[in-house]
């Protein structure tokens, strides 16, 4: 055995005490405080704000924007039959978007879903965003873009985020791997076991919650008996931080302040505290589940607004030209939403590739047999739709 | 998007395949246990690829439990053969992402029977990886794991869940069977663009010796063999139950019955010509397996049959395995065990139908 090994019982005894009670670790009274710049109604303490330039403060403003506009036109696309179910991140914007300004070219982003904002801006095209949320595999290339697929089997990007991680420690690269997750996923194993590993490795990993409230029709308090998510990273080894989710230069200093934490060993748990204003998805209706003053609670507390006061307080709101970033994002839309119109999906045959990096016989054998078939009956072609259901 | 100097395509294609896919050793060789096998195989495949990193349950200061790891880290370091906390799902999904990254892990789950935790790494990442990506990612990884019944080991230790991973896409299963095929195979998987399960028989870990040549030597995966020929009737197995099976042959052939035995090797995807090649010529056949009844593998080569030979059976197909109920504690496994009187028993009754 190696010689450097620590004996059990160097490091792992601690103190003793006579008092039950004070070896007893117990949940808070209240949840962890949460990290904060700007109030809900733009208040601040000029001292506390991170230093941006008016450049930076009008990237994030303008990719909240984004988010905004994408989430509004892809609802209505759904609406139109024009796109699948959608995971809209309304509400979100500042965590969305603070999670993925501060990520290095360099980085790589491994979103949940909900996040298409952020994905964006780590080089995502937009014909993608729409391709893929149209169900064609074509748009989870990401080509260029240091982007993975998003984790629709919740949690499951989370242990492979962190081998990836691993493979950035491995390779001494000076750049992390940031997985961003909803509420619902530190339930899972995946998580649990993911983030464990991360800090036994001391892999560059940045781990964003998106604390929204609730997972579809869930809210957090049946999700945990614990106080907050954040919490959780002691009990994996990890540094948890709590931030407001809805305070776009809170989250940007803490995930700026987690990825250096995190190339110098320490894997990081943000926690953003948020509240999806929207539907889960497209197809859900959040009426059957949570109170409506509740979220009209939340709406008061949006986060671009917010962000708008204190632009407006720090006097760059001209600057920023609001109604330029909001023209800008639909005429991206707009385009996007073409190119995605115009793209031609491959036949049958794609299919039956990527499956394997070499097509074994009998796979190959299916696939001829299926385009015989096809070619042979072509009226198996009216009981196929290439498009959402209208 | 960066990774290990030697890694060409990080990131990017997944990294680029050996081409020598299939080599034939230095020309000497060594009598070597299946488990002994194992580790050369990682021993040769580390020295030639600084991108193999070994890791799992006690696999690197203590060797492994069986000692398939021993001396690896001794040999390649503490960065590229490390022990994991207990979780096979972070063992799997970390292999993912050292795949996809451009590293090539082979990864240690310490007995078969906790292969299940990660079976949704397998199903949902692993196999799938490349498929969701348009081949802009892949997953060239290995999970390896001692799997099957016969050395008194604890409850849920000895489980043969072959025909459950063969299911899954993407996703090859290889079941080796000999000394010689743990080193050939395993060196292939390792080396292969794609994810591997590789599971190998633990009854058979020490029990065999055979000549396994040195250096780097691999077997082509998704190849079946014929381990002996015969005219009579054509026996398809693979793994621990080869071994049963061969038995039988012998026997059957004291009682004048001619056995042609096929070792599938590769369980997913598998060698569909040779076996039905095999069974074409002897009219007759039965598949031996370890793993239950209902669904097992033996289902899939049958209905191969069935679409693909039926005309020239001369009797229905039958199968030895075990049966419909989970693999018992050490007691009474080996009532569960295909052995070489159950096999002659269902030989005769497919030769007399």
């Amino acid at each position: 055995m190696s010689g450097d090994r620590r004996a059990f019982g160097e490091g792992e005894l601690g103190g003793t005490e006579s008092s039950l009670e004070a070896c007893t670790i117990r949940q808070g009274e209240r949840a962890p405080d949460r990290y904060r710049v700007v109030g809900p109604d733009g208040e601040y303490d000029p001292d506390a704000v991170p230093d941006l330039t008016t450049d930076e403060l009008r990237d994030l403003y303008g990719w909240m924007v984004v988010q905004q506009v994408v989430d509004e036109r892809m609802v209505k696309l759904q609406r139109r039959g024009e796109m699948g179910t959608y995971a809209s991140g309304r509400g979100q914007e500042a965590s969305i978007v603070g999670c993925a300004a501060p990520l290095s070219g360099e980085d790589w982003l491994f979103p949940y879903g909900r996040e298409a904002a952020a994905m964006l801006h780590h080089g995502m095209s937009m014909r993608d965003l729409l391709l893929y949320w149209r169900g064609v595999e074509d748009a989870n290339r990401f080509p260029d873009a240091n982007v993975f697929p998003i984790a629709i089997a919740i949690g499951t990007h989370v242990p492979i985020g962190v081998g990836h991680a691993w493979g950035m420690l491995r390779d001494d690269a000076d750049a992390v791997t940031a997985m961003m997750m909803g509420d619902g996923h530190p339930s899972t194993g995946e998580v649990q076991a993911g983030m464990n590993m991360a800090g036994v490795l001391g892999v560059p990993a940045v781990f964003y919650c998106q604390n929204n409230g609730y997972s579809i029709s869930q809210p957090f308090a049946n999700q945990t008996a614990a106080n907050s998510v954040a919490q959780k990273a002691l009990a994996w080894g990890l540094d948890g931080v709590r931030v407001d989710g809805n305070d776009v230069l809170a989250v940007y200093d803490a995930v700026r302040t987690a990825r250096e934490r995190a190339l110098d060993g320490t894997p990081v748990l943000v926690e953003g505290v948020t509240y999806r204003l929207d539907a889960h998805t497209t197809n859900d209706d959040p009426g059957r589940y949570r109170p409506a003053a509740e979220a009209e609670r939340w709406e008061a507390r949006e986060p671009l607004s917010r962000f708008e006061a204190f632009l407006k307080a720090e006097g760059h709101w001209a600057e920023i030209d609001a109604e330029a970033r909001r023209e800008a994002a639909h005429e991206r839309f707009d385009e996007a939403k073409a190119a995605a119109d115009a793209y031609e999906t491959g036949g049958v045959e794609e299919l039956f590739e990527y499956v394997y990096d070499d097509l074994p016989p009998d796979l190959r054998r299916q696939a001829e047999e299926f385009a015989a078939f096809l070619a042979e009956r072509p009226d198996a072609y009216d009981h196929i739709e290439e498009r959402p259901k209208g | 998007m960066s990774g290990p100097d030697d890694a060409p395509g990080v990131g990017g294609t997944g990294g680029e395949e050996r081409d020598d896919a299939a080599t034939d050793g230095d020309g000497t060789s060594t009598r070597r246990t299946l488990v002994e096998a194992v580790n050369d195989a990682l021993r040769c495949e580390m020295a030639a690829d600084d991108r193999v990193m070994v890791y799992g349950e006690d696999v690197a200061e203590q060797g492994g439990v069986f000692r398939a790891t021993e001396g690896l880290q001794d040999r390649f370091g503490e960065e590229r053969v490390r022990d994991t906390p207990l979780s096979e799902i972070a063992i799997v999904g970390t292999a993912v992402g050292l795949a996809v990254y451009g590293y090539r892990p082979v990864a240690e789950i310490q007995f078969s029977g906790f292969v299940p935790p990660a079976f949704n790494q397998l199903v949902q990442n692993a196999s799938r990886i490349r498929w969701r990506t348009r081949g802009e990612h892949s997953a060239p990884m290995v999970v390896r794991a001692p799997y099957g019944g016969g050395v008194r080991a604890l409850e849920h230790h000895s489980e043969s869940l072959e025909a459950a991973y063969a299911h899954v896409p993407g996703l090859q299963v290889v079941v080796p069977a000999t000394p010689r095929d743990a080193k050939g195979l395993l060196a292939a998987a390792i080396r292969d663009p794609d994810p591997v399960l590789f599971l190998e028989p633990k009854r058979y870990y020490r029990g065999v010796r055979e000549a396994v040549p040195d250096g780097a030597y691999a077997e082509p995966l998704g190849e079946a063999r014929v381990r002996r020929e015969g005219r009579d009737v054509t026996l398809i197995s693979w793994g621990a139950s080869l071994h049963p099976t061969l038995a039988a042959a012998e026997n059957l052939a004291d009682e004048g019955i001619d056995a042609e035995v096929v070792d599938l090797r590769t369980v997913s995807p598998f060698d569909r010509e040779t076996v039905v090649e095999s069974v074409k010529g002897t009219g007759r056949a039965a598949v031996v397996h370890e793993a239950p009844r209902t669904g097992g593998f033996a289902a899939e080569l049958i209905a191969t049959l069935n679409e693909e030979a039926l005309y020239y059976l001369e009797a229905p197909v039958e199968r030895v395995t075990g049966f419909d109920t989970p693999i018992p504690m050490l007691a009474r496994e080996d009532f569960y065990l295909p052995n070489p009187p159950r096999v002659e028993e269902t030989v005769k009754r497919v030769l007399e139908a």
